[in-house]
């Protein structure tokens, strides 16, 4: 059966000097796309792929990762803002590796794009009030 | 054409007084000039809403049949540690105080979800609290143990008394180190990653009166939503620091220890917060009124973003370890750009504090005194000043040996 999932990869620092997407295909006979990737070396990585293959090679895949060291997160999820707890610090704005935050420079309120927003999640614990929520 | 603070009250009394809040007052004297502006309009009225660790509530629940002397005992209020070293019903409960299962930093990032800044915003917003105390029993107190909900409407009083607020000025944040650091300041990116400041700039309290001429110890102000006094200096005021011409100080200098009656405070001005990997605190919302007695004071609330000064203190290095480098200053125009250059890298910058709810307080205050439900009060007291012999020392570390 093929299958089809958008996941999220967090890359430590240790391993983002080495080759570990490309096996992917190679080893494990799956096609990816590349949604957004921001992976320097000696920094903290972070991908968004959408992963195509059978799901016996999925699930061998994904084995393959996590035992690489990669930790993944899936996407189907959404985030959302509790408005009635966002104080529109801004504390979230530089968190977001997709820049779905934006100050507004007119009226200095943060604006959630949520069509930008990868759940990755990030903002969750970021955020000091906790107005971001995930709901699956 | 100096007036007095009785003047200014008739004119609130009489629906007559002209405000307007620290970001209009701007353009306001730009248009009329200092002279006609310093005439007609009688307040400016400031506001503040950021994290603010040295809060925290005292309150009396009243005494149960048979009597306990919680003090000296141990007292949780939803499981968070509340302060029990008064005398048999009196409570203190600061801003971070936690539970005592909290895993803490063990698993670093902790996540501190729920501490006394939470307590705080859950009791103001109504709802009951779960109050589970011990203690050791007298001739006169003989109960040991109590169990109870408690709620604001029937404690006897409940009053917000913090410590130190409203820093006039403060650092900037940044991390020149090689990982994520999680600090009271917000988690901040590796290598310059990100940077974030924390005070309302143009519109926050201290820095429209630099030098405590109109603030002082008695200063009615909103607080939390109800109404509060100064009541003394904050912890750690220090006037002595280096400012510009217009006398607004270049890093964090004067503090205010504020006063009020919990009961007519609200959720949306207190509010409990969670900092990652560092700890739980309370978002308290202040909004202090300037009398414009002079077009002196008057200048001084002109003050804008682009003339206050704040360093970039690098929170990986300077800051754990006490040492007095800055990385650079910035001013909070720049800041609220959203990038600012530091050491040749352009940096995106963030705020905690709440810009658009820091005018919503200076705008709510002005209602009120336009209103006239809100009067000004005259300083029994000033602060201490740039005149006073008052320091802010590091500690005097002496090692107990044997």
């Amino acid at each position: 059966m093929a299958v089809s999932k958008k996941i999220v990869l967090h890359f430590p620092r240790r391993i983002t000097d080495r080759p570990i997407v490309c096996r992917l295909i190679k080893d494990y006979d799956l096609e990816f796309n590349i949604l957004k990737a921001s992976v320097s070396p000696d920094k903290e990585g972070l991908m968004v792929l959408e992963l195509r293959g059978k799901q016996e090679d999925y699930d061998k895949g994904i084995i393959y990762l996590t035992r690489a060291g990669v930790k993944i997160q899936s996407l189907s999820q959404d985030v959302i803002r509790n408005e009635e707890r966002c104080t529109h610090c801004g504390a979230c704005i530089t968190i977001c590796p997709a820049n779905a935050f934006e100050l507004d420079p007119k009226t200095r309120r943060v604006t959630f794009h949520n069509d930008r927003c990868l759940a990755c999640g990030l903002c969750l614990k970021a955020c000091p009030p906790r107005a971001m929520e995930v709901h699956f | 054409m100096a007036k007095t603070i009785q003047e200014i009250n008739e004119r609130i009394r009489q629906g007559k007084a002209v405000v307007a809040t620290a970001e209009e007052i701007i353009d306001l004297v730009k248009q009329k000039g200092t002279q006609k502006a310093a005439r007609e309009v009688d307040v400016v009225t400031t506001g503040t809403f950021g994290p603010m660790c040295s809060s925290g509530i005292y309150f009396n629940i009243g005494h149960s049949r048979p009597r306990i002397k919680l003090g000296g005992g141990r007292v949780y209020l939803n499981d968070v540690l509340a302060y029990a070293a008064f005398a048999a019903t009196d409570l203190y409960l600061g801003a971070n105080a936690l539970p005592d299962d909290d895993p803490r930093n063990r698993s670093h990032p902790g996540e501190f979800n729920y501490g006394g800044g939470h307590v705080i915003e859950d009791l103001v917003a109504g709802k009951d609290i779960r109050l589970i105390a011990t203690a050791y029993g007298t001739n006169c107190y003989p109960r040991r143990k109590l169990e109870t909900w408690i709620n604001l409407k029937d404690l006897n009083e409940a009053v917000l008394f913090n410590l130190r607020n409203a820093y006039q000025n403060y650092n900037v944040a940044a991390n020149t180190s090689d990982k994520t650091i999680y600090t009271y300041m917000g988690v901040l990116k590796p290598h310059l990653g990100n940077i974030n400041y924390a005070t309302a700039g143009q519109l926050s309290p201290l820095l429209n009166d630099p030098y405590y001429k109109t603030i002082g110890i008695g200063t009615r102000i909103f607080l939390g939503g109800g109404t509060g006094y100064v009541a003394w200096h904050g912890t750690q005021h220090n006037p002595h620091v280096p400012r510009s011409e217009n006398g607004v100080p270049r890093q964090g200098a004067g503090t205010l220890a504020v006063i009020g009656d919990l009961k007519q405070m609200s959720p949306r001005w207190l509010m409990g917060t969670s900092m990652l990997g560092y700890g739980c605190t309370l978002t308290v919302g202040i909004g202090v009124p300037i009398p414009i007695l002079s077009e002196e004071i008057l200048n001084y609330t002109t003050v804008t973003d682009d003339q206050i000064f704040a360093p970039v203190i690098d929170y990986s290095d300077a800051y754990p370890n006490l040492k007095p480098d800055i990385l650079a200053e910035v001013s909070y125009a720049q800041l609220r750009s959203g990038k600012v250059t530091v050491q040749g890298k352009e940096v995106p910058t963030a705020s905690l504090s709440s810009y658009p709810r820091a005018v919503e307080i200076a705008s709510t205050l002005k209602e009120w005194i336009l209103n006239g439900e809100f009067q000004l009060t005259e300083p029994v007291a000033p602060l201490p000043g740039i005149e006073s012999d008052i320091t802010f020392k590091p500690l005097n570390e002496r090692p107990i040996k044997d």
